[in-house]
Order: structure tokens, then sequence, then C-alpha cells
């Protein structure tokens, strides 16, 4: 046993692996495939229809925007191991909440949306608080809590409005210093410049002739593309990233070499709710109003977008930047099957296709990057 | 004599009416492979896991480099020196090779204020290391899911080591590996050994344990059946001390 080998000599067993199978066995490739085969599609079909004129730009982007900011919530759990299915109820309470306090009762705009983040942060470490304590798989809590979540949504609403949709947020949010930072617009004069230039296209009669059909960047778009470089960057780039891919790669092991697991998945339970209330707050700034049948289905819709953009069911592998191109793919084709003239119908079974395709192709990669037979 | 990098003297350990410890006794030097033999349910991961903080003794001492010491959390042992690795939990398989390494313990470096996890440097230090230990990775980012058991269990070792372990303690780390993949293995152990860390090396395979082995102690149900050095014992006489003697016995009538 003393001679030990101490010269790494080049192992013959292992094979040299091309430039390609480094790019095949990235998470994010399932995404890029998908986006790309998407574009193609829609560019043959529907190019004459403005689906990729500016306000056609801009419809789909929206969409895809808040497919987005849920789906980086959804995939920092996914990835910590964890789901969360309360996300569609969150959505409806949170919206519901603002309206309720700032309509109802009569709080500032600015302090409502403060509380209601406080509130769902909490409820989202409930969430959390629970699955760790019980042990439990987070499916069945999360399910608990989407219809104890939407249960209450509508209850609140009822008693204290009679009514489930409450308007009037918009003459509320009028001069609110917070409510911009989710229902403005920004680069408005950069908009109205080009239409002055006559690049884009302008209201050719009524009150607003002269200005450009499309006004400016949705405060949306911005949290998206902030979430998922902020996402992409805690997850990749720092320590705390490296505690969600341990935390749901395999807790116990986490846990031996002193990983604060329960900490990291309460955390990212808070956070995808912090996400679910950023989606919220935009809505109700944008529609005026706040429905207690918000957001049904969206937990699905973002746990698709994850999974699409090449995240395990799992968890401990996935990719934020992964789960953005999931979700524009789900936006894209929404808006763009509209644009096409196809029956909506379709969608659905366009969503059940790709996400089985995806699940498989997941499946395969990671069986490369493990090495499993 | 130097003293004992840890000592654990009399460690009893109950689990509400099982006593699963009643009296174990060990000592681990600086350089010195200890092995610690016994057959399944001898209470060898009870023992283990009460010297890495995972259990609280019943009653018994323990003494660190000299000074009593007791560990409520694994954090606890791990900041001390008392690295454990877990056979089948040693490692993360999706995750590379580099976050395994660093996993728990990640460098970090700031960028305008924001501290981020310092790839680079991690990277490095994966690679170095692993050459020490004579595995050859493809590159830093490898998944530690394409290496072998036995290299999985180095990785593992090399780790514990770069952190700054001062006892070693090895949970059946050849158990489900093969021929070669163990011989691997005990070479790193001894590789260890001549740092001047303290190992604890549990198994129950005497061939293992002989090769590499500076004292043997064997357990058996909740006790201990005493401390051999190496050369005092022969492998038959601790096959038999495992076995209980009077089991290997009844076999010998037929």
């Amino acid at each position: 046993m003393s001679q030990t080998q101490t010269a790494a000599t080049p192992d013959e067993r292992v094979k040299t692996r091309s430039s390609f199978h480094q790019l095949l066995i990235r998470p994010e490739l399932g995404g890029i495939c998908g986006v790309i085969i998407v574009f193609a599609f829609f560019m043959l079909t529907a190019m004459d229809s403005g689906m990729f004129s500016l306000s056609g730009v801009m419809n789909w982007s929206v969409v895809s925007s808040q497919f987005i900011i849920i789906a980086v919530g959804a995939c920092l759990l996914m990835i910590a191991g964890e789901f969360d299915l309360s996300v569609g109820s969150m959505i409806g309470f949170a919206g519901m909440s603002i309206a309720l306090l700032s309509v109802t009762f009569g709080l500032p705009v600015w302090s409502a949306i403060i509380l209601t983040f406080i509130l769902c942060m909490l409820i989202g470490g409930l969430n959390g608080w629970l699955v760790i304590k019980t042990g439990l798989p987070s499916f069945i809590v999360t399910l608990a809590l989407l219809f104890i979540l939407r249960g209450l949504t509508i209850f609140g609403a009822i008693t204290a409005t009679n009514k489930t949709i409450v308007g009037g947020v918009r003459d509320v949010a009028q001069g609110d210093w917070l409510a911009p930072i989710f229902g403005g617009k920004v680069f408005t004069g950069a908009f109205q410049w080009m239409a002055d230039q006559g690049w884009i296209d302008t209201f050719s009669r009524g009150v607003k002739k002269g200005q450009p059909i499309v006004e400016g960047i949705p405060m949306l778009m911005v949290w998206a593309l902030g979430l998922v470089i902020f996402g992409h960057y805690l997850l990749t780039k720092t320590k705390f990233g490296n505690w969600i891919f341990a935390a749901g790669g395999d807790a116990q092991a986490a846990r031996y070499v002193g990983v604060p697991v329960n900490r990291v998945k309460i955390a990212m339970f808070m956070f995808t709710a912090f996400c679910a209330c950023v989606f919220a707050t935009a809505q109700v700034m944008e529609f005026g109003s706040a429905g207690a049948d918000r957001g049904v289905l969206k937990e699905f819709e973002a746990i698709i977008s994850v999974v699409i953009g090449g995240a395990l069911l799992t968890g401990g592998y996935g990719s934020v930047i992964g789960a953005a191109l999931g979700a524009i793919i789900f936006g894209v084709v929404q808006q763009g099957l509209f644009f096409a003239g196809v029956e909506s119908s379709l969608f659905r079974v366009f969503l059940g296709v790709i996400l089985l395709l995806a699940v498989i192709l997941n499946t395969y990669i990671r069986r490369k990057i493990t090495g499993e037979k | 004599m130097e003293t004992p990098i840890i000592e654990m003297k009399n460690i009893q350990k109950h689990f509400g009416s099982v006593i699963a410890l009643s009296g174990v006794s060990l000592s681990v030097y600086p350089g010195e492979c200890h092995c610690l033999l016994g057959d399944n349910g001898a209470g060898k991961s009870t023992f283990i896991k009460t010297m890495s903080g995972v259990h609280q003794a019943t009653s018994g001492e323990i003494f660190f480099e000299g000074k009593p010491m007791s560990f409520s959390r694994p954090r606890e042992a791990i900041t001390a020196g008392i690295a454990t690795v877990y056979q089948d939990l040693a490692m993360i398989p999706l995750m590379s090779v580099t976050r395994n390494f660093f996993m728990g313990n990640e460098p970090t470096k700031k960028v305008a204020g924001i501290s981020f996890f310092d790839h680079k440097k991690a990277a490095d230090i994966t690679m170095a290391e692993m050459k020490e230990m004579g595995i050859n990775l493809r590159s830093p980012d490898q998944a530690v899911g394409t290496l072998s058991g036995g290299e999985r269990q180095t990785v593992a070792i090399a780790r514990a080591v770069h952190f700054g372990a001062k006892v070693l303690i090895l949970d059946e780390p050849t158990s489900a590996l093969g021929v070669r993949q163990t011989a691997n293995v005990l070479a790193t152990i001894e590789k260890v050994r001549k740092q001047g860390i303290g190992v604890v090396f549990i198994t129950h395979n005497v061939n293992h344990a002989m090769v590499v082995g500076d004292r043997f102690t064997v357990l058996n149900r909740g006790k201990t059946l005493g401390t051999a050095k190496r050369g005092e014992i022969e492998a038959d006489e601790l096959q038999n001390l495992m076995a209980g003697g009077q089991e290997l016995a009844k076999l010998e009538i037929r």
C-alpha cells in the first residue's frame, strides 16, 4: 500500500468529450431548442399577422414576462427540492389583499402593497416551515394551502364588499409613489421620441393622436428581467446558490457538511411567494381591480415553464435562464396561436405535448450527466 | 506518550429502553489509523455518531486534545476538526466535483460589495487536491455522478482533509466497493494517516482493517471487547471476536 500513485497520468478510460457534448448537457438546451422552434414556426405561419410588429412583440413579451416572474421563484424552489402548488392562489390572495386594504379599508396604496408583501412572504415561510416540520412532501402541504388561500380570498372579498371583484384600485393609486414601480412604464420619453421620428407606429386619430401605440416598456418586463438576473446570479455565482443545489440534490448529505438546509428551503418558499406577489401587484395595477379567481392554474404554468427549462422535478438541477426560456416559449405560443388564427384550445394540447417532450429530454440529459445507464 | 486527539471514555447511549452502547472506550492518536470493527447492530454507527455530534452520549466522557468536550450538533464537531465521511451520503451526484468539494465551505470574493462564489479559486483548488489523490478530472465541472464509488469516497476524504480535519471518521468506506476501488480508498487512508491525521476506520471486513490499521477495537452488542495493537492479533482472532465467539463455535459443531 506504500507505493501510491501520486503522479496523475491521463486515464485511458476517460474519453475526451466534444464541446458539442458539453453543450448538450447544459440544462438550458431544451429551452434554447424550444425557443428556436417556436419562433421559426410563428415566423412562417404568422409573419403577416402583426405578431412581429412592435405592438405584437409587446403583446407576447408582456405575457411571457408574467410567466417568467412566477417561473423564477418556482425554479429556485424546485432546484432546492420542493414544490409550491399554492402560487396561483397566492396571486389571487395578494391581489385581493392589496385591493381590499387600499380601496375598501382606505390605506395608502404603498402601505397596502408593503403589507401584502409581508403577509404573503410570511405565508410562504409558513409553507416552508410546515414542510420542514412535518416532513411531508411539499406537494401535499402546498396543495392544502392552495385551497385555504383561495377560500380565504373569496371569503374576504365577499365579507368585506359582497363582490368577488374589487375595482377602483387605479383611482386610489393616482400619485402613489410605490404603485408605478409595479404598474408603470419606463422609457416613455424614448418611445415618444421614436414616434416623433416616425420609426414606430402612432395613433392616427382621437385624443392620443401623435402618441406612440406602444408608450414604453411596462415595469412588468423590468421586473421579469431583474428577477431572472437576480435568480441566475444567486444560483450560479453565490455561496447561497450552492446551498440551493445541495439542499435539493441530497438534503442529508448537505446537512452533514453543515449546509443550513431548512433555512435554505424556507427562504426559497418565501422567495416564491415574493414572486407571486410581484405578479399579483403588477396585475392589479394594470387592471385596476382584483378578482378572487385570479391566478388559477398559475402554479402549474410556472412548474411547466421550469421543467421545459431543464430543471429536474426531483430537485438539485436546473437553471433560471432555462426557466425563463420555458416561460418565453409558453407566452409566445399562447399569444402566437391567437395571431396565427389557430383555435386557442389547441394551446393546451401543445402544452401537454411539450411538457412530455421536455421531461423525456431532461431524463435523458440527467443520465448523461450522472453517467447512469 | 502524546495525548490522543480524541478520547472517548466509557460512553453509554440509551435510546428509550434500548441500550445501544454500554460503556465503550476508544482513543485516536495523530497519524494513527484506528479500526473499529463489529458486526451489524454492534453499535458502530451509534458510537461514531456520538463522536461526530449527531447523538449526545447518555453518560461517559469525551476528551478532545486533552480537554473535556461535548458536541451538541455536527457543526460543532466539524469546526473542532472531526470530519465524518458517510458511506452513501458523501457526495451529491448531480453537482460538479467543485461544488461538492466546497459544499458548506464556499470560498467567496467580493465584487462591488456583494459576495460571490469564487469559482476560479474553487476549481483550481479542487483540481490540485484531486490530482494529489490520484484522480484525473476531465474538468472541475464534471458531475460527481460520473465518478466511481471509490473516487467519490476519495473526493469526500480529500475534502475533509482540505478543510482541516484532525480526526477523520470513515463509515464503512469500502463495504460497497470492488477490489480495485477498495485498494484505492485504502491507499487514500494511508496517505491521510501520514499527514498526521487520526483516522477512525469503521468496517466489518477484517482483511481491509488489517491492511491499514494500527490498532483494532472490536464492538459487540454495545460493548468494547478490547483494543489490540497491530501485530498483537491475527485476522482470525478479530473475526472470532466480531462474531462474538459463541456463534462461530456453534457453526463449528457441524
